[in-house]
Parts: structure tokens; C-alpha cells; sequence
């Protein structure tokens, strides 16, 4: 189990001091100016080394993507924008960082601007996250006041100004080129790639999107080396993690855990275990709605990170876990799911503007059990056509769901169709 | 997606207060010259929280303000959920999320219980023309499922029973203390903290958003600027 000492988050529930001072007697802002007068380079090289994938749910390796940004500028500014549209169901981690550990998330963001060569940042919070853009902002002042952010911030020499932006409810925000559309005053409709943000992103500007999370434990890494973070988690999947977890277990939570911690551990020390004890487990959505569920056969055995999730065609996503005893209608839950998406969908594309209606009207057949067992199958056809077939990957998260949901609980699908047709009543629909 | 489109009944105008003026000034101030179009969420959203809701003419007023086309404006105000086309509760707009994590945790219980107490429909004012309600999608505090939003503050781990009575208060006039309504103090979990023992401090009473709801006592007041003072103008800029 990870020590508190090897915590990134240590007022994750803000029951410590959450002002300026608190986080420097945590150990915040602790020579942040010696990190970044160790230059570029070396920022850039250490992330490389400390193994952090993004937290904001592709996983694509941190550091890699800072060194895409272009090294000398060709006379337009560049852009640090951090993704704190924290929208995907399931999740809320970035959250309790904002509103209780600021200062980890306002210091990564001078020192990763610094490796990219940006004199400004945005930070794009959810609209809904009232209080904790009030709490953040708070957090944002007291910095500018006590010299860490602004002309020569934190005495490093770098020039950098810290920005808080919000949205107003739209999930797709959260993709990267929607929230620059976003930031940049129009509808929050992806954009083609290429050119990546790392070309033109915004205002047509060379622009590196991060998650809050990946950007938050930037200093502590720094500060504690990259091979400290690396000896959490398994090969490939290093470091500690927020984890996320809801739905049906005695106490829900929000923790910083190891990478690669057991599934049912993870739910045994901090979560008092499913409700009703392992067995009554019936299935779980490990990384956020977009990935495919995993039925019980598979829990005993998961190990919570990237590499081994996505090997059960499943993922990490932002490791919000949802958790579902044997009470829940699991077809139910995935319809509901369905429904967002096509509530949240931009409507750019035509596969995912009229397939996530298409899905959720059969999805709704499927909970009722008025259906053919054919469409099982025509649905599965249809998320087909839909994945894969979208300029962002909204088309692909409201496919994996139904197809993760039919690949596991066929049985159920079928039962529920056959026992409607029969006139008998379904045991398995009784929620 | 979904069809959104402007109330029937307009008002005849829309102008910012003083301070919301103000206010208005230095968020543009946050986005490089010419690209004064980005402010255009705040500044609606500034708008709503004036009045309530979002109406064509302060739509109007927040095009002029930020030169854009009248369109360009009605695009973002249609295709973001946040914005209220069409006149809500004198006193409250109850959000009841209702995405899978909170749905399993008896979200369609509150539901119910919004049909119960304001209206059979979402968006259709109560007959004392106090609440109306509506389901939103994931707010994203899963953890603290089930949960609402009314005005600025999330109330969460919610029951039907407490969420009644959050409700029932509401409509006396009072402004029940948001956040989680079992007893814990964030997201940590309820029977006890499983880790980070050490870090606690009688520094503060209340989690992060609580503890703001409570001092600037703003949950459901329409915003006139000078409530809160941490969003205070930007003035401070390194650069031209």
C-alpha cells in the first residue's frame, strides 16, 4: 500500500490548511525557481523518464507530448491550456485538487509553461464547478499577490500569467480541440487533426493540452525524481494515481493509490468493499463511461492500470471506477449511459449525431425487452459504423460501452427479450 | 443533441449593473488583443446569474460588448446546456444529475420527488412560481452520489428524505449548508479516512465549496457583481 509520505495529493479532503501557507508547509512551492533554472531540457527529460502517462484518459506519455512543442518561437506565443472539463461520468478527481490542493496545480502550471516555452496559461474548468473555480481563483490571487505568478514569477526569471477560464456545461469541452474552440469563443466542435495543437492550437498558436492531474504532480515529480515515481506501479504504468470510485460499495471515496493496484484491493481498504460483499459484485466500469465494463470473472483477477485493463478491452480512462452489485439492471446503466451520449453529442459528425439517438432508442427497446434478439446484433453492427468514423473519439466512447455491455451480458439481453415474448414475468429484469 | 431555441416571451431589454459591467470589463482583459470573443461564455454566463435566465436582448447587449455577430453569440447560447433559454423559479433552478453513478444510487428517487414537490415536467415552473427542475447530466461528483445542483452549490449524498427537507427549507427562505448532507466532510470516505490520517487540522470546518457557500451566502441570489471578491478584475497583466 502507498505511504502517505509517497501521497502527491496530501490535502486531497482539505482538512489540512488549503491557503498559501498550508501547501508551503506541505511542501509546495519548495524551490521552484532551482527546478526551473535547471532548464528546459532537463524538465522535459525527467518527465520523460518518470514514466506519467496522461490522467486525463488516453494515457499518452507526458512528456513526450512536451517535446512536440516547437523548441525556439517563430514570433507567435505559445500556449499551456489545462483540460479541468471534468465532465466524463464517473469522474471526479480534478475536482477535489482544485478546490483543496491548488497550489500543486498553479505550480505545475508555471513549471510546465516554462518547459514549453509559455509565457501564459489557461486553466478551462467545468462551468458547473462553481465553487472550486471561486476556490481556485482564490488560490490564483494569493500567488499573484505573494510574487509566484506574474513579472519574474517565483523569482525564476520566467515571465508567466495564470488565467482561469470556465465552460457551461458541454461534455465534449473536455476533447482537446473542442475546448479550444471553447476557450476561443465559439461552439465546442472538434477540429480536424492534423494540425495537432502542438502546431496551431489556440488562436492559432502552438498549444499543449494537459489534464489537471497530469500537470498537478509535475512538481513533486521534479522535485522527488522521476525514478521515485517510476517505482510505483508496474512496468509502462508508473506512478500514483487519483482514483474515483462510485456507485455500489459501502463507502465511496476519492484516493491516491499505486498504479497497478488490485481492483479488489483498491475496493477493500478504502472503499469497506462492495456492498454485500465481493460475491454480490456483478460488474464494473473501471475507467469512466467510455470504456467497456467488466462482469465479475474478470474483477477477481484486475489489476487497475493501463497495460492490463486494455488487454480485457477494457481501460484505465481517468480511473473512475463504478462499481455495480448484483441489485443494479446493468442494461439499464449502460442505456442511461447511451442517453448522454447523445444528449453531449456535438453534432459535427453525422455517424455520431444520428447513430448515438439510433443506439440510445434501441438501448431503450433492450431495457424493456420489446425487441427482437436480432437487434442485439444490429446495434453491435452499428457501433461499428459509428467507431471510428468521427473526427474526435465521442463516436468511439458511446460504441465501447454497448459493445463491452454486450459481450458480457448477452445472456441477460436475451433472457430479458425471450421471458417479454413469453408473457412470464423476468427475474433478472426486477431491479 | 438537442433543440434549443429562445423563449417566446422576450423581455424588452438587458443591461449589466455597474459592477457586472465591471466585471465584464476585466474578463476581456484576460484574452490577447482582438480576441475578445473567448469571454463570450463568462459574460452570457454573468448575464443568466444577473437575471435568472437568458434572454435574446441580454444576448444582444453581450454581442455588442464583445463585437460579435448577433449568430455567433446565439450559437454559443444554444449549443451550451448550462444557459437557461426560458425563465426558471423566482427561486430556485433545482439540477438533478442523473448519469449512471447517481442514477444507481437513486437518482430517479429525487427525481421523483422534484416531480412531487414542483412540477409533473423539467423546465415548467411550479404553480407558486418559486422552483422548476431539470435533469442534467453527470456533474461530476461521483463520489458523493446521489447529488443536486441548485444555484451555485452542489448538495450531496443525498436521500429522498433530505432532499425533501433541502427543498422544504428552500421554500421557507432559507439556504440549507450544501455539500455532503451524511456527515462526511469531501470525498473521503465516510466510515473514516483510509488514508492521510496525519493531515487534519481544525483550520477549517468545512470542505472548499461549503465553507465559500457559507460565508458569501450567494447559493441563489442573482449576482450583482460585488458579491464574491476573489473574482475581483484582472489588472495585473505582465504583457501588453
Amino acid at each position: 500500500m502507498l505511504k502517505d509520505q509517497d501521497r502527491i495529493f496530501t490535502n486531497l479532503y482539505g482538512m489540512h490548511d488549503r491557503s498559501l501557507k498550508g501547501a508551503r508547509a506541505r511542501g509546495h512551492w519548495d524551490g521552484t525557481a532551482k527546478l526551473i533554472k535547471k532548464g528546459r531540457d532537463w524538465i522535459v527529460d525527467e518527465m520523460k523518464g518518470s514514466g506519467l502517462r496522461g490522467r486525463g484518459g488516453a494515457g499518452f506519455p507526458t512528456g513526450l507530448k512536451w517535446s512536440f512543442m516547437p523548441k525556439e518561437s517563430d514570433g507567435r506565443p505559445a500556449y499551456l491550456v489545462i483540460n479541468a472539463d471534468e465532465s466524463e461520468p464517473g469522474t471526479c478527481k480534478d475536482r477535489e485538487i482544485m478546490r483543496h490542493d491548488p497550489h500543486t496545480l498553479i505550480e505545475g502550471a508555471l513549471i510546465a509553461s516554462f518547459a514549453m516555452n509559455a509565457n501564459a496559461c489557461y486553466i478551462y474548468i467545468r462551468g458547473e464547478f462553481i465553487r472550486e473555480r471561486e476556490a481556485l481563483q482564490a488560490a490564483i490571487d494569493e500567488c499573484y499577490d505573494a510574487g509566484l505568478l506574474g513579472k519574474n514569477a517565483a523569482k525564476s526569471g520566467w515571465d508567466f500569467d495564470l488565467y482561469l477560464h470556465h465552460g457551461a456545461g458541454a461534455y465534449i469541452c473536455g476533447e482537446e480541440t473542442a475546448l479550444l474552440e471553447s476557450l476561443e469563443g465559439k461552439k465546442g466542435m472538434p477540429r480536424m487533426k492534423p494540425p495537432f495543437p502542438a502546431g496551431a492550437g489556440l488562436y492559432g498558436c502552438p498549444t499543449t493540452v494537459n489534464n489537471v492531474e497530469s500537470i498537478a504532480v509535475v512538481p513533486t515529480i521534479l522535485r522527488r525524481g522521476g525514478d521515485w515515481f517510476k517505482s510505483f506501479g508496474r512496468e509502462n504504468n508508473a506512478g500514483t494515481k487519483l482514483f474515483a470510485i462510485s456507485g455500489h460499495v459501502n463507502s465511496p471515496c476519492v484516493v491516491e493509490e499505486e498504479m497497478s493496484i488490485p481492483l479488489r484491493e483498491l475496493l477493500d481498504r478504502h472503499c469497506g468493499g462492495v456492498r454485500g460483499g465481493w460475491d454480490n459484485l456483478k460488474a464494473v466500469i473501471p475507467g469512466g463511461s467510455s470504456v467497456p465494463m467488466l462482469p465479475q470473472n474478470i474483477c477477481n483477477d484486475a489489476i487497475m492500470d493501463f497495460d492490463w485493463l486494455r488487454e480485457q478491452r477494457s481501460g484505465l480512462g481517468t480511473a473512475a471506477v463504478i462499481v455495480m452489485d448484483q441489485s443494479t439492471d446493468v442494461i439499464k446503466a449502460i442505456w442511461r449511459l447511451s442517453k448522454f451520449y447523445k444528449h453531449e453529442s456535438c453534432g459535427q459528425c453525422t455517424p455520431c449525431r444520428e447513430g448515438t439517438g439510433w443506439m440510445m432508442r434501441v438501448m431503450e427497446r433492450l431495457v424493456t425487452g420489446e425487441a427482437e434478439v436480432e437487434e442485439i446484433d444490429m446495434l453491435l453492427d452499428v457501433t461499428k459504423q459509428v467507431e471510428g468514423h468521427t473526427i474526435c473519439a465521442l463516436g468511439d466512447a458511446a460504441a465501447w460501452p454497448i459493445q463491452g455491455l454486450v459481450r458480457h451480458f448477452r445472456n441477460e439481453i436475451e433472457d430479458r427479450i425471450k421471458h417479454k415474448r413469453t408473457g412470464r414475468v423476468s427475474s433478472v429484469a426486477a431491479e | 443533441m438537442s433543440i434549443r431555441r429562445l423563449h417566446k416571451d422576450q423581455p424588452v431589454d438587458f443591461a449589466f449593473t455597474t459592477a457586472n459591467k465591471e466585471w465584464a470589463e476585466g474578463q476581456i482583459a484576460k484574452y490577447p488583443e482582438g480576441r475578445q470573443a473567448s469571454a463570450v461564455i463568462p459574460l452570457l454566463w454573468r448575464a443568466q446569474e444577473q437575471e435568472g435566465w437568458l434572454s435574446r436582448p441580454a444576448i444582444e447587449t453581450v454581442g455588442e460588448m464583445l463585437d460579435m455577430a448577433f449568430i455567433r453569440v446565439l450559437e454559443v447560447a444554444t449549443f451550451y446546456f448550462m444557459f437557461q433559454l426560458q425563465p426558471v423559479g423566482a427561486v430556485a433552478h433545482v439540477q438533478v444529475c442523473g448519469t449512471t453513478s447517481c442514477m444507481i444510487c437513486g437518482a430517479e428517487d429525487l427525481i421523483s420527488v422534484c416531480k412531487d414537490e414542483i412540477a409533473p415536467v423539467a423546465h415548467q415552473i411550479s404553480a407558486d412560481g418559486q422552483f422548476s427542475w431539470e435533469e442534467v447530466e453527470c456533474l461530476g461528483a461521483c463520489s458523493n452520489a446521489p447529488m443536486v445542483q441548485i444555484g451555485k452549490d452542489f448538495y450531496e449524498d443525498l436521500t429522498e428524505e433530505s432532499f425533501r427537507e433541502i427543498l422544504a427549507a428552500f421554500a421557507r427562505g432559507e439556504i440549507p449548508t450544501p455539500g455532503p448532507q451524511n456527515g462526511r466532510f469531501a470525498a473521503e470516505p465516510v466510515t473514516g479516512l483510509s488514508t492521510l490520517t496525519e493531515m487534519v487540522s481544525d483550520k477549517h470546518g468545512q470542505n472548499a465549496s461549503a465553507e465559500r457557500a457559507t460565508v458569501y451566502g450567494d447559493t441563489i441570489k442573482r449576482i450583482q457583481g460585488d458579491e464574491v471578491p476573489v473574482l475581483k478584475p484582472i489588472t495585473r497583466k505582465t504583457k501588453a
